[in-house]
């Protein structure tokens, strides 16, 4: 069977090996997504009428709890890769545990908040501002339950490679990371847009 | 990388992870101040462009990364500040009829 070439060795074109090249080309991919998304929104907004204030209508501090939650996620994620990078495996499996555990801690506080939307009758249907909001953090939620599957992939039966292929199985983690951190980077974004705005 | 380069990383990696938890306090803290919208997005923007770029730089090391990743990130601003001034334009257009 033939190898799945450049996994750990660099292309001589690129000097990265594949994977490395292709997380970036598709996280370009996800910047033009969301960035279409946030155009509409801008346009959505400064075209109405009427726009209420996030801060009025949604839960400020839960999201705020909820941004200092992916935030960890983010240096548990890199500490994850550091640790393999020193040839500690059993550190790596306690920082992707609290990765993952992190990542369930937002979608719980995520799941509240809609909870709360919907108890007062607020859907997406409901106006413009809500239409919006539930897009945005609906698709930002998708992506933070992909990431956690992949991450839970690499915690339980994905980490086996580390016994075969440590370079190899160190840069998948490393993609891993490359997705999850810009995940909380749209998050970044999306918070003050949508709820100190 | 050397065990000692990382461990020189993790440092870099937990002053990131401080500043930004102090971004996230002085942008809710500003939210609550009542400003003029104008001002309030201004602020609110520069923020998360800085919160943005310690992520990225950092976490993501692109600080550190080879120049193809560059070129294609280049070439993604490019269309993302054209897909930006979409509805600038858009609005300029509608206020000057």
């Amino acid at each position: 069977m033939m190898e799945i070439p450049y996994t750990s060795k660099p292309h001589s074109e690129t000097g990265l090996y594949n994977a490395k090249f292709g997380i970036w080309l598709f996280i370009a991919s996800e910047v033009m997504l969301f960035g279409a998304l946030f155009t509409a929104y801008i346009l959505l907004r400064v075209g109405a009428s009427e726009w209420p204030k996030g801060a009025e209508i949604l839960n400020v501090p839960l999201a705020t709890i909820n941004t200092v939650v992916l935030i960890s996620s983010s240096i548990t994620m890199v500490m994850s890769w550091a640790s393999l990078k020193m040839n500690e495996f059993s550190k790596y499996k306690v920082y992707m545990l609290l990765t993952f555990l992190l990542g369930v801690v937002f979608l719980v506080i995520k799941f509240f908040e809609y909870n709360a939307k919907f108890h007062h009758g607020y859907f997406p249907s409901t106006n413009m501002f809500f239409a919006t909001y539930f897009t945005l953090t609906g698709l930002h939620g998708l992506h933070v339950i992909g990431g956690m599957i992949v991450n839970f992939y690499f915690l339980t039966i994905g980490s086996k490679m580390w016994n075969t292929d440590k370079e190899r199985f160190t840069n998948r983690i490393e993609i891993a990371g490359l997705y999850w951190h810009f995940v909380d980077l749209v998050w970044i974004f999306l918070f003050p847009a949508l709820y100190l705005l | 990388m050397s065990v000692n380069n990382v461990k020189s990383h993790i440092k870099v990696y937990i002053s990131i992870f401080v500043a930004l938890m102090v971004l996230t306090v002085l942008t809710v803290f500003v939210s609550y101040l009542e400003l003029s919208i104008g001002y309030a997005v201004t602020i609110a923007m520069i923020v998360a462009v800085i919160k943005g770029s310690l992520v990225a730089n950092y976490f993501m090391h692109l600080i550190s990364e080879k120049k193809v990743i560059y070129w294609v990130l280049i070439l993604t601003l490019v269309f993302f500040v054209i897909l930006m001034l979409l509805p600038i334009l858009s609005t300029l257009d509608q206020v000057s009829r």
